[in-house]
């Protein structure tokens, strides 16, 4: 960190890094998103280690290691630190460091709230791990928390659901700031249609949030009250449906699953028209293509339950509206491809992980068309394909975009160029253990292995061994990656203030690393 | 940086798994083509999406794999500089929709199919229990609870595991070949889903609400499932085991059976 003032304007209030009350107090939008980031680095080690549990058991037949109860809290918490600790502040994390650089802002139009979304998160997990201790042990009805199991969860229920509620607060407001930045603190000039397209998602995903996790809040809220207030929302024998709050948990889970992409397809529409030294193809189409999936992303959530007995024509609904999405998804596809065309690339790390990201992200959106196809689904549903498809879209997708990004706006965020050796090192063994890991559950979730399940049949044990041989090979690769950034932030050669040869954008005008307060004086947009 | 060790070091490592992969051939790999009509078109479904995509994603990463070999700075090509065309993008929007339309209309036909019960020959009522399944003829008056065979000295690894571990039952669930089977599926306590890949059904257990599937199985043999919704601490081991007959077979099979008393076998298996 750079305590050196580089413009005379600049009114520093930046106190050492190693003080606490700095990083406790802070309003500075870089420090809080350097907050949010090693957040979710440590949560990513804690879900990472769930992973490692469950794959160790599910290393060969039989029961090994523990006890199934444990075992299905582990897949429900490494769920939710996945999903709610990892990917959405990462995520965060991204939008606080980069969309005042980028719109040309001094800072967060919010910074208090700011810091008070950041630090509601500490606090949240805290709880939500605390869970794992108590009588009755963790939440063991899977993240998606259907009723009637989850309402036989011992002691850790309300805690579970308290900390959702203080994670949806934390999102909500993370989303109002991101909304108001944007709307608001644009430098003069810079029109709606000429904010970079990772401000663009990020906007869409930020309306995405504010729209479902209230939605989110008030399904758990209703399991609280049928678990202690006497309510039969999700009871059939008090009049209630416990279908009912899987229509709720989708309606707000589907346009999660965009709130976990949408940001990701920002960063790689960042990353490849700088590496291809060519502008972003079809810079429209990309706005509009994102708009219409999460447009679409409202009216698809009953896919994710085909087989829980709906009307015929409800299944043939969402079936048509699902695989609606594949157009859109398609579009972006074909327009990062039409940017490499004819460019002149090279393959630093973050375009390594970009266009790992375009391939391994279509062969999940893949094994998502197959999966929209409801009488198909029937056989594919609540197995191993659906893992396969939804790690696919998440690890190769969502983290491999959120590691490309902090390859590729590292050095203008230290002002250090990390090892670009350890980074493309770091990039093969994550893209080959990957697929090692999660490749062989397309194999043994078409030939039946149910998901959730600490133990199976014969038939699927080769698979299975393959999968967790992956999951620790790409689990200690991220070692590298700490390692990597640490050094980097701790010196190396110095970065340019534009870094990369071709990168554009408002960010690549300033000193790497940045003043503490980005623009002080509004920019001059061409 | 030597680019050439990492290449040596990765192809080592590739060729590992490859050679995995191979001692792995044994195993299945892909859906079960099933015993039953709607089970072949469900499995054709399949393979055509699956073909499509692998077509689609051949084609388009070529594309990119071609780019990314001659569009190289290193090559010293000229970046060229377009950035839009109206065109491009409305061929590229319109025809993954014809595609789409296209696969949409046998799946159509095959949803309408599977879920049109009407016309059915016998009802048997399932219904799910932690963990365990319950089955009754309703209108031969059998019913019978089936629960996992498999001993507990297989799970913890004290004994040889057999040849259908996690996979076998007490009583298995017998239906006649050749007749049109309407289940009535529910659940006694949370969610369950009674799965048997081979008959293309898996449908949700809900406690209070009854959803009905139906199977006409072709071939006698013996189908085993699982069920696929978390239903709790042993959901990982309460199996589905469909035993499919010849006619005459099954009427021996209803003649040998007889409506227990629900509470002392419930209270004798969950012991």
């Amino acid at each position: 960190m750079s305590t050196v003032a580089t413009d005379d304007h600049h009114d520093d209030h930046q106190e050492s890094p190693y003080s606490i009350k700095r990083w406790l107090f802070t309003t500075n939008h870089k420090d809080i998103g350097t907050l949010y980031l090693w957040f979710s680095f440590i949560m990513f080690l804690i879900g990472g280690v769930m992973a490692l549990i469950i794959r160790t058991e599910l290393f060969e037949p039989g029961l090994q290691f523990v006890d199934p109860q444990f075992f299905n809290s582990m897949t429900t918490m490494h769920a939710i630190m996945m999903i709610f600790g990892v990917v959405m502040p990462a995520f965060t994390g991204l939008a606080n460091w980069l969309i005042p650089m980028m719109v040309g802002a001094t800072d967060m139009a919010l910074p208090r709230m700011n810091n008070w979304s950041f630090w509601i998160l500490p606090f949240a997990f805290t709880m939500m791990l605390s869970t794992l201790f108590m009588d009755g042990g963790g939440p063991a009805g899977g993240w998606t928390l259907y009723p009637p199991l989850t309402l036989q969860t011992g002691d850790a229920l309300p805690f579970v659901i308290l900390s959702i509620h203080f994670m949806g607060l934390s999102s909500i407001m993370g989303a109002i700031n991101v909304i108001a930045t944007i709307l608001n603190m644009r430098a003069p000039g810079m029109t709606l249609m000429k904010m970079p397209l990772f401000v663009w998602t990020w906007l869409i995903t930020a309306y995405l949030l504010i729209a479902v996790m209230p939605v989110l809040a008030g399904g758990v809220t209703m399991l609280l009250t049928d678990k202690f207030f006497g309510t039969s929302f999700f009871n059939a024998a008090g009049g209630g449906d416990p279908v009912m709050f899987q229509h709720i948990f989708w309606f707000f889970g589907h346009p999660e699953v965009y709130i976990l992409i949408l940001p990701s397809f920002g960063v790689v529409s960042s990353i490849v028209p700088t590496f291809s030294r060519k502008p972003l193809f079809g810079y429209a189409s990309m706005v509009y293509a994102t708009g219409s999936i999460a447009f679409l992303s409202f009216i698809v959530w009953a896919h994710h339950m085909f087989t829980v007995g709906m009307p015929l024509a409800g299944e043939l609904f969402f079936m048509f509206a699902t695989m609606l999405i594949a157009v859109p998804t398609g579009v972006k596809v074909f327009n990062w491809i039409a940017t490499m065309w004819r460019g002149a690339m090279t393959f630093e790390t973050p375009m390594l992980f970009a266009l790992g990201f375009i391939i391994m992200f279509s062969i999940g959106g893949f094994s998502g068309l197959m999966l929209a196809l409801a009488p198909v689904d029937f056989q594919y549903h609540d197995t191993y394909f659906v893992v396969a498809h939804f790690h696919y879209v998440l690890v190769p997708g969502s983290i491999f975009a959120i590691i490309a990004a902090v390859y590729y706006w590292l050095p203008k965020w230290c002002g250090n160029m990390y090892s670009e050796g350890l980074g493309k090192l770091h990039f093969w063994l994550s893209t080959i253990f990957v697929n090692v890991t999660f490749f062989p559950m397309h194999f043994v979730g078409l030939a039946g292995m149910p998901r959730r399940i600490p133990d199976y049949a014969l038939q699927f044990s080769d698979y299975n061994m393959l999968a967790t041989i992956g999951a620790f090979g790409f689990g200690f690769a991220q070692l590298i990656f700490l390692y990597l950034v640490i050094k980097a932030i701790r010196g190396g050669e110095k970065a340019t203030s534009q870094v990369w040869e071709n990168a554009e954008g408002l960010e690549w005008t300033l000193s790497s690393p940045p003043p503490y307060h980005s623009f002080t004086t509004p920019p001059v947009i061409k | 940086m030597s680019g050439n060790n990492w290449l040596k070091w990765l192809l080592a490592v590739s060729s590992f798994f490859a050679s995995v992969g191979i001692a792995s051939a044994g195993q299945p790999i892909n859906m079960p083509v099933g015993v039953t009509d709607i089970s072949k078109d469900v499995y054709d479904m399949h393979m055509i999406a699956f073909w499509l995509c692998v077509v689609i994603a051949v084609a388009v990463f070529a594309v990119m794999f071609y780019s990314m070999f001659a569009h190289r700075k290193s090559r010293g090509v000229t970046p060229a500089t377009f950035h839009e065309s109206t065109t491009v993008e409305a061929v590229w929007t319109v025809i993954p929709f014809i595609i789409l339309v296209a696969l949409a209309m046998p799946a159509t036909k095959t949803l309408i199919a599977m879920e049109d019960t009407s016309d059915y020959e016998l009802t048997v009522k399932i219904t799910g229990y932690q963990w365990l399944w319950h089955y009754e003829y309703i209108d031969e008056g059998v019913d019978f609870y089936s629960v996992l065979k498999t001993p507990r000295s297989q799970i913890n690894n004290q004994e040889e595991k057999t040849e259908n571990y996690l996979l076998e039952v007490d009583n298995e669930l017998v239906l006649p070949v050749g007749k049109k089977v309407r289940f009535l599926i529910t659940s006694n306590d949370v969610l369950h889903a009674w799965w048997v890949p081979d008959l293309a059904v898996k449908k949700d257990a809900v406690p209070g609400f009854i959803n009905e599937a139906w199977a006409k199985i072709n071939t006698p043999g013996v189908y085993r499932g699982q069920c696929a919704e978390l239903c709790g601490r042993d959901h990982g081991f309460m199996p589905v085991v469909v035993r499919a007959v010849e006619q005459d077979e099954f009427d021996q099979f209803l003649a040998d059976n007889t409506t227990l008393d629900d509470s002392a076998e419930y209270a004798a298996v969950t012991q």
